[in-house]
Formats: structure tokens, C-alpha cells, sequence
């Protein structure tokens, strides 16, 4: 009886077979036939890699790789790059920070006044959402499009990559500060309100100690990518690290951009290293 | 001695204490700001001279006035797709390599002896380390300028981030289908394919969706050093000084990425309530 109901009882053949086969095929070819046009418009060629004319500069390039220049001269130079990376985060960061928080603040509804009784007045209300769209532009640039466009104006050298991040990620902490004063218990900001404080002391007394912790955390977290990002900018010409990057492997200098790649990574570790651990201190 | 019933009277605790972690780490960053403010010689004066803001407002100026052309359109409307097209193609690669590389990486069961684990493990922090940038103009000596080795980068650098996002989602699984079939003696492979996979795949997917659209974004700049794209024009074009063209392929990358933020946040909307 129980034999009618599943016919694979009985019937090793059918037992070991998929039960859903059908529809797994059916899926796959579709997916395929999807894929096509895109392999097309990537250019997705993985045979040029082994053609003779690229992979003999390639395996040149590599081979170059080991060992990596150490000798003291290029270590210092090195050395002096990373600190330069991380200073364009560092004070990158730091304008960010001088946009983000006045922006921020401008735009938390929980410190509106006129909300406390109803709806919030007219004029506010179109302001923290003009604000909001402001920090909302600046998050969606890139920062490598505004290292582009900075290059231009102040020319090649730090300056471009620090105002690069400070300006990409005003908007991102400004946008987030936002959302993490808003997502919390408001209670004590709003008796402070209702009780005739201000609006700068209901932040400093109430909104800014519930949130401290999630705020640095947040902070430190962005200074970590701002390293890896600073990094980068170099490859548009703002310095930094990614700059001498760019510069050795155009002059196809395999053993200069070994090192450099070995730094970078063990930077971009130690990052991560300490933020994780300043964070795993704020939580 | 006699105590005072209430410290009223009690000084306020010392503004700067050896004992304080707050306080080193306040004085820490202090430092840390100060000395990167010193050591980059940063142009203020020449950033915020009148010179400067000339040059900004006749940039800006020169950007209000996007080519429009329908040929024009045409070649920005496939360096879109290319990008959509990059994105996709690296993202698919890299789940694939990903998984590949999460199987040796995980623990997958008690007594596991996962000999492979930390040398996959080294080898998915590498890839992860290095910025998709940084491959997509190592791959250019490989694979040459276009959208090819832009393709490579996006796979290379998202495999390190998915491979270890996989691994850990294949270690945290629920032990007991894939202990039942193991007791019965089903083989490794049919193991994963039927209890493991089956338990993680919603998993997979929002982690692989979330890395798409992360690769859109990053696919849109990734040009800029060669390796195809929207980038790729936009460099192009802003070196030769072309300005109504790179003005049209700004506004096509803030048009995607906007897109593609906004779409994001819907759907994320649409699954979570």
C-alpha cells in the first residue's frame, strides 16, 4: 500500500534518483541562455590569458614578484607612503566628521520641537528632509569620482584624497549618525523637550549618552574603510600608497609591487585588527 | 574617623587619569589627527584660493551641459550594460570559486580533521585583502584593457568575501540531517548536496545578492584605472578634457548606482515586513 504512494520503495533505480530533476535542469539551461548576452558584453575570453603574447609578460611580471625589493632606501620610502595612506584616512576622516555631525544633527526628527505636539511644522520638516537628500548625494559618489574631480582642481597629492573621503563619507556618517540617534529609546530626550530644555542640551543630555558607544563604533568602523579607500585613491593620482603602487606597475617593476602588496595587506590587516579590537573595547 | 553621610561635598573626578582607557583613547586620536594634519602637506591656501574656486565653478560650469547626442547615447547605454554585465559575470565567478573554496575551509562536522582549512583560509584573506581596484590593474598585464580583466578583479576580490562568508555559514549549520544521513552511510558529497546546501542556501543567496549590488557600484569605477566599463569612459574622456562627454558619464553613474541603491533598499523592504 504504502508502495503506491512512493514508488521509489522497491525501486533502487528511482531511489537514487533527484526527485526535483526536472526543474533543477529546467533552471539551469534558462540561467545559461540568460548568461550568454552577459559572457558577451564582459568580454569573458579566459583563453587570452594563455595565449603566448600576454602570458609570457605576465609570468615575466610574476617571476619579478620574488623575491620583493627590500633594500632600506625603497623600505623607507614604503614605509613613509603607508603612513601617508593612513594620514589621508585619519584626517579625511576628520573632515567627514566636522560635515557629518552638524548635518546630522539638523536632521534627527526626534529633536524637533513642533513634532512634540502633532504633526512637525512646515518649514522644519522640509529642511530635515532637504538635509537628509544632501547627505544622501554626497554617500552616492563615489569617493574615486571625487578624487577624479579633485585632482583636477588642487592637482595631483594628498589634498585630493583627503577631501575625496571627507566629502563621501560626511554623507555616509552623516546619514548613519542619523539613523542610530533615531533608531533608539527616545523617552528622555523628549521629557527634556517637553520640560523647556533646548534642543543642543536634550541632545548632549539624553540622544548623545544612550548612543555614544554605537557612534564611536560606527566611527571607528568607517575609519577602517577609509584606510582601504585612501589606498586606492593613490591609483587617481591622490597619494598614498596606491600612487608608488600605480607608478611600479606601470613600469612593469615586479618586485617593487610585491612589497608593496605584502604592506598593503598587512595594513589593511592590522586595520581590521584594531578596529575589531577598540570595537569589541566600546561594545 | 568619621564618614560624611552624602559626598556633597566631594570633588568632581580629575579630568585626566592613568588609569582611564577612555581618556588614552581620547588622547590617542587627538594625537593620531594632529599628526596626520602635520605630516600631509595639505594645500588649504591653494584649495581655497580664488584661483581655486574659479576653476571649480568653470568645471562645474562645463559639466551642466551633457552631450546628448544619439550616438553618443548609444556608446553610454553599452558601457552601461558592460558595467550590469561585469558586475554579474564576477559576482557569478566568484560563487562559484567561493563555494569551491568553502568546502576545504570549513569544519563541516564533529571530528572533521579539515587539514585544508587554514591554508584555504590564508588563501580567501589574501584575495579579500586586495581591493578589486588593485587586482582589476594587476589582471591589466594579464588580460589586457577592457572589460575582461574588470570582470577578473570583481571575481578575484568577492571570492576572498564570499568564500569566507560561505565557510562560515557551512560551520554554523545545524548538525543533525547531515548526522543523520552520515549515520546511515551516505557518502560526503550527497551529504552536502541534500543536508548541508539545503540548510544554507537561503543564506547563500542573500549573502550573493548583497555582493552584487556592491559589485555594480564598485564595477562603475573600476574602469577608471582600464578595465572597461562606465569607468573606462569616464577616464577616457577626462583626460582628453571632453567635457559635455564626461559630464553624461557622471550622470549615468550616479543614475546606477542610485538604481541600484534604491532597488536594494525596496527589496529589503518588500522581505523584511
Amino acid at each position: 500500500m504504502t508502495n503506491s504512494l512512493n514508488p521509489s520503495i522497491g525501486n533502487p533505480a528511482a531511489a537514487r534518483r533527484d526527485p526535483a530533476w526536472r526543474g533543477r535542469v529546467f533552471w539551469a539551461l534558462a540561467a545559461l541562455v540568460m548568461l550568454w548576452p552577459m559572457l558577451v558584453l564582459s568580454e569573458f575570453k579566459p583563453w587570452v590569458l594563455v595565449e603566448p603574447g600576454a602570458l609570457k609578460p605576465t609570468l615575466h611580471f610574476l617571476g619579478d614578484f620574488f623575491p620583493p625589493k627590500m633594500n632600506s632606501e625603497f623600505l623607507t620610502m614604503v614605509a613613509r607612503e603607508t603612513w601617508r595612506t593612513v594620514a589621508i584616512a585619519t584626517a579625511g576622516l576628520t573632515l567627514a566628521l566636522v560635515l557629518a555631525v552638524p548635518l546630522a544633527l539638523l536632521s534627527v526628527r526626534v529633536l524637533s520641537i513642533s513634532a512634540l505636539t502633532g504633526r512637525m511644522a512646515l518649514l522644519p520638516g522640509v529642511l530635515r528632509q532637504a538635509v537628509r537628500w544632501l547627505l544622501i548625494v554626497l554617500r552616492s559618489v563615489p569617493e574615486l569620482i571625487w578624487a577624479l574631480v579633485f585632482v583636477r582642481v588642487v592637482g595631483l597629492g594628498p589634498t585630493a584624497g583627503v577631501l575625496a573621503i571627507g566629502l563621501t563619507y560626511g554623507g555616509m556618517l552623516g546619514k548613519v549618525y542619523a539613523e542610530i540617534l533615531e533608531s533608539g529609546e527616545t523617552h528622555a530626550t523628549r521629557s527634556l523637550l517637553h520640560n523647556g530644555s533646548g534642543r543642543l542640551q536634550a541632545f548632549l543630555y539624553a540622544l548623545l549618552p544612550q548612543n555614544a558607544g554605537e557612534l564611536t563604533s560606527y566611527t571607528v568602523y568607517r575609519w577602517e574603510c577609509a584606510i582601504r579607500s585612501s589606498a586606492v585613491l593613490g591609483f587617481v593620482g591622490a597619494g598614498g600608497l596606491g600612487q608608488q603602487m600605480d607608478a611600479s606597475m606601470k613600469m612593469f617593476n615586479g618586485s617593487e609591487v610585491a612589497t608593496m602588496l605584502l604592506v598593503f595587506m598587512a595594513l589593511v590587516g592590522l586595520a581590521d585588527r584594531v578596529s575589531a579590537w577598540l570595537r569589541r573595547g566600546l561594545a | 574617623m568619621k564618614r560624611a553621610a552624602n559626598e556633597v561635598y566631594k570633588l568632581p573626578p580629575p579630568l585626566f587619569d592613568a588609569r582611564c582607557a577612555a581618556c588614552w583613547f581620547v588622547l590617542g586620536v587627538v594625537a593620531l589627527v594632529g599628526l596626520s594634519f602635520w605630516s600631509l602637506d595639505l594645500q588649504w591656501a591653494q584649495f581655497l584660493s580664488w584661483q581655486a574656486f574659479a576653476k571649480m565653478g568653470k568645471f562645474l560650469g562645463e559639466l551642466l551641459q551633457p552631450e546628448t547626442s544619439p550616438a553618443f547615447l548609444d556608446k553610454l547605454m553599452v558601457a552601461t550594460l558592460e558595467t550590469l554585465a561585469m558586475s554579474a559575470v564576477g559576482t557569478l565567478l566568484a560563487v562559484m570559486l567561493g563555494l569551491a573554496l568553502a568546502l576545504p575551509a570549513s569544519k563541516t562536522f564533529e571530528g572533521d580533521p579539515a587539514r585544508w582549512r587554514a591554508l584555504t583560509r590564508l588563501l580567501l584573506n589574501t584575495l579579500r585583502s586586495v581591493p578589486e581596484l588593485v587586482w582589476a590593474a594587476l589582471l591589466l598585464i594579464a588580460a589586457g584593457l577592457g572589460p575582461f580583466a574588470g570582470t577578473l578583479a570583481l571575481g578575484l576580490h568577492t571570492t576572498g568575501v564570499l568564500g569566507r562568508l560561505f565557510a562560515e555559514a557551512i560551520e554554523n549549520v545545524p548538525p543533525g540531517p547531515g548526522f543523520a544521513l552520515r549515520a546511515r552511510g551516505v557518502g560526503e558529497s550527497r551529504v552536502f548536496l541534500y543536508a548541508t546546501l539545503a540548510q544554507v542556501l537561503p543564506q547563500l543567496m542573500s549573502y550573493t545578492l548583497y555582493r552584487w549590488e556592491n559589485n555594480i557600484r564598485a564595477a562603475a569605477v573600476l574602469g577608471v584605472v582600464g578595465a572597461g566599463g562606465l569607468g573606462q569612459m569616464l577616464a577616457f574622456h577626462m583626460g582628453l578634457f571632453q567635457m559635455d562627454e564626461t559630464s553624461s558619464v557622471l550622470i549615468a553613474m550616479l543614475v546606477l548606482v542610485a538604481l541600484v541603491d534604491a532597488l536594494s533598499f525596496a527589496s529589503r523592504r518588500w522581505l523584511t515586513h
